[in-house]
């Protein structure tokens, strides 16, 4: 700010600055307006981070009361792999499985929303946020009573035998994957229905107009139109649903348990630091894996 | 088309991680020096005392545990007189919900030897041990509480992690045994029929404290909980691994069992007294069972952390809740295990059925199969409570 204030009395005052010294204080100005920014993702992100990293090496026979010697353990790294790997793969298994469900609840319900909801449209959206004003363990708890073994929809599916009758809905992983699903669903929708909200229903006209079936247009213009959002919503789902671990430890069993649930304990439960810290930054990389996997595979050069 | 976006290339992103990359291994270096021990000694850590000046206490306590008035929720009668009589201000704060969770709040402070800003914490028997073993709790004068040093119920002296009462004043107890629904069920006795009986198959659950749990399995083994080996440990969870294998145990559980027992979705359990008395009051063919190989006694205690200023204050609370008819008043609210003597007579003339409840007022017969877990070091908390997991989970 004090760079844009200084420029006109310079000019008032008749003495023009120098051209490169000027351009050189705009050059500056981003710089500036990047340092709260940028302090406090050093502060509260980059500095725990390193803090934990230091942390997922330290000797792992240290213990509580005589600390924790810096030794450079790597070995901690595939000793937690090869402890709680099937927890890793039940991760991303769940939150796979999440969303997919996601996508073929969430894409029909963005597309009717920013297409075909005319004057609904906001009422429409403030339905899929309306949630969000409760909390999200409130979210998950209800979800277990509406579950329940006594309650009216495991009671109707035993009456349909759908279930049998000593089948259950909680403690499930149906009970988790259904939990995931709902709770980051308005992170699907929302980039979903913001890219689709812009597409011209003009190009789907002149698509038919050129002999496209309602198929091949979606095929080939809608899809491709709507891949941002599409991209930026399966990240935003995908990438705390893997990480989740409210909703295995509210409505599954330790059976339905995830990575994250480990680490809860690795910190909080058995106090092994080195190894919390070592699957946190196992889980970092795994997920980059992913969605560099994903993000070559989806061509975001050309979409994003 | 184009968005406002600014493009974000797998180049940009390449280089964002090994920029991060690289900022990773330099303040990794930096970081390198590790951690200090959290143990701290007397002579290390020492407290001073501002009681004599300074009429104040700072209480952490469980939501819920404590007496209020049936009309007016924000009084608290018994801590009110106490107040009255005293001249002590007391700080009530119901901050404690999770003994794991608590740990986290204060270890910090403690394992530093900084203040914590409570004079007294209320913590379950194994998390009071572990603290007690990392010299986090103060030592206290029994000389200036008398009644607790008369009225302590017997079975809850010389505990292994406090063998001469100096740490660790019991709040409330209660049992860990079994429990059944005999609508759904017929009579349950022992542990073994629990995990066996094939009436019962999918139909039980235990409970995910790993003390409660192997505690009654080491005793339906006929071994000592509060003085077992390694090797014992091992056999009483191949037991329960067994029964959780064979589809016998469908869950474990923390206290959300009580409404499935109570609906009979679940015929019978391991748990807590606390929850089947009140079950109990709806429904008297709910029954709690102490199974003959013995029965799990636990207690929540009042701990006086390191570089607490109002120890004596704090004594004179402890004291002052030892007390038979303060006792019995704030026993008849929580309906736990009252763990002052002479509570009993009083209940007497607040409500005889109370009185004579032995889930409150346990009778000796009772008492003589009460068991308390032994204290961990930390390497074996960590050991059996690793084994322990990998059984009730994956």
């Amino acid at each position: 700010m004090s760079a844009l204030a200084h420029v006109p009395t310079g000019q008032s005052t008749g003495a023009k600055p120098p051209p490169a010294a000027r351009r050189g204080r705009y050059r500056a100005l981003p710089y500036l307006l990047l340092l709260p920014g940028g302090g406090w993702l050093l502060l509260f992100f980059a500095l725990p981070l390193l803090q934990l990293a230091a942390a997922s090496l330290y000797d792992p026979g240290g213990s509580l009361a005589t600390g924790y010697a810096m030794t450079w353990a790597f070995g901690n790294y595939p000793d937690a792999l090869a402890a709680y790997w099937p927890h890793f793969l039940r991760s991303f298994g769940y939150a796979g499985l999440a969303l997919v469900l996601a996508l073929l609840m969430g894409y029909p319900l963005a597309y009717a929303i920013a297409q075909k909801a005319g004057r609904w449209k906001n009422l429409l959206l403030v339905c899929v946020v309306a949630p969000m004003f409760t909390s999200f363990l409130v979210r998950t708890l209800a979800w277990k009573t509406i579950l329940s073994d006594n309650g009216w929809v495991v009671g109707l599916l035993r009456d349909v035998h759908l279930l049998g009758p000593d089948g259950r809905l909680l403690a499930t992983p149906f009970a988790v994957v259904l939990g995931l699903t709902y709770n980051f669903l308005p992170f699907l929708v929302l980039p979903l229905y913001a890219s689709l909200e812009r597409l011209d229903p003009r190009l789907l006209e002149a698509a038919s107009d050129l002999y496209a079936s309602p198929v091949r247009a979606f095929r080939r213009v809608t899809l491709p139109l709507s891949m941002p959002g599409l991209v930026a919503g399966t990240l935003l789902f995908f990438i705390p649903a893997s990480g989740d671990y409210i909703n295995a430890e509210l409505l599954g069993t330790p059976n339905e348990y995830m990575i994250g649930n480990v680490i809860d304990s690795a910190f909080l439960v058995r106090l092994d630091y080195p190894q919390g810290a070592a699957l946190s930054f196992l889980l970092m990389a795994a997920i980059l894996a992913v969605v560099f996997g994903y993000l070559r595979r989806a061509g975001t050069e050309d979409v994003l | 088309m184009r968005t406002p976006l600014r493009p974000l290339t797998r180049r940009g992103l390449l280089t964002g991680t090994l920029g991060s990359a690289a900022m990773l291994a330099v303040g990794g270096s930096l970081a390198g020096c590790g951690t200090k021990g959290a143990q701290q000694t007397e002579a290390g850590c020492a407290s001073e005392d501002l009681s004599a000046t300074e009429k104040k206490l700072a209480f952490s306590n469980w939501p819920q545990y404590m007496d209020v008035d049936e009309k007016d929720e924000s009084k608290r009668p018994t801590l009110d007189a106490f107040i009255a009589r005293s001249g002590i201000q007391v700080t009530y704060t119901e901050d404690v919900n999770d003994n794991n969770e608590f740990f986290g709040k204060v270890q910090n402070q403690l394992a530093g030897c900084q203040p914590t800003g409570r004079d007294v914490m209320v913590l379950t028997d194994w998390m009071a041990a572990r603290m007690i073993r990392l010299g986090w709790i103060q030592q206290l004068d029994t000389s200036k509480m008398p009644n607790v040093s008369a009225n302590l119920l017997p079975s809850l002296r010389g505990r292994s992690f406090d063998k001469d009462n100096q740490l660790a004043v019991p709040w409330q107890s209660g049992l860990a045994g079994i429990a059944y629904n005999g609508k759904v069920t017929k009579e349950l006795r022992t542990v073994d029929e629990l995990l066996t009986r094939p009436d019962l198959k999918g139909k039980v659950t235990a409970l995910s404290e790993m003390r409660d749990t192997m505690g009654l399995l080491l005793q339906s083994n006929g071994h000592d909980p509060s003085n077992f080996t390694a090797a014992q440990f091992d056999d009483a969870l191949n037991k329960l691994k067994k029964a959780v294998d064979s589809g016998q145990i469908r869950k474990f559980t923390g206290n959300d069992y009580a409404p499935d027992l109570a609906k009979g979705d679940i015929a019978a359990c391991i748990g807590w007294s606390g929850d089947v008395i009140q079950l109990g009051f709806e429904d008297d063919k709910i029954k709690f069972v102490v199974p003959e190989s013995g029965v799990m006694l636990w207690s929540d205690n009042m701990l006086v952390p390191n570089k607490a200023t109002h120890k004596a204050n704090a004594e004179q609370l402890m004291n002052y809740y030892y007390e038979p008819a303060v006792a019995a008043q704030l026993a008849a609210y929580v309906n736990y295990i009252c763990p002052v003597q002479g509570a009993q007579a009083e209940m007497e003339k607040i409500d005889p059925e109370l009185a004579a409840n032995p889930l409150i007022f346990p009778d000796d017969a009772m008492l003589a199969k009460a068991q308390v877990f032994m204290a961990l070091d930390e390497k074996q908390e960590r050991e059996y409570e690793s084994k322990f997991q990998q059984v009730i989970g994956a």
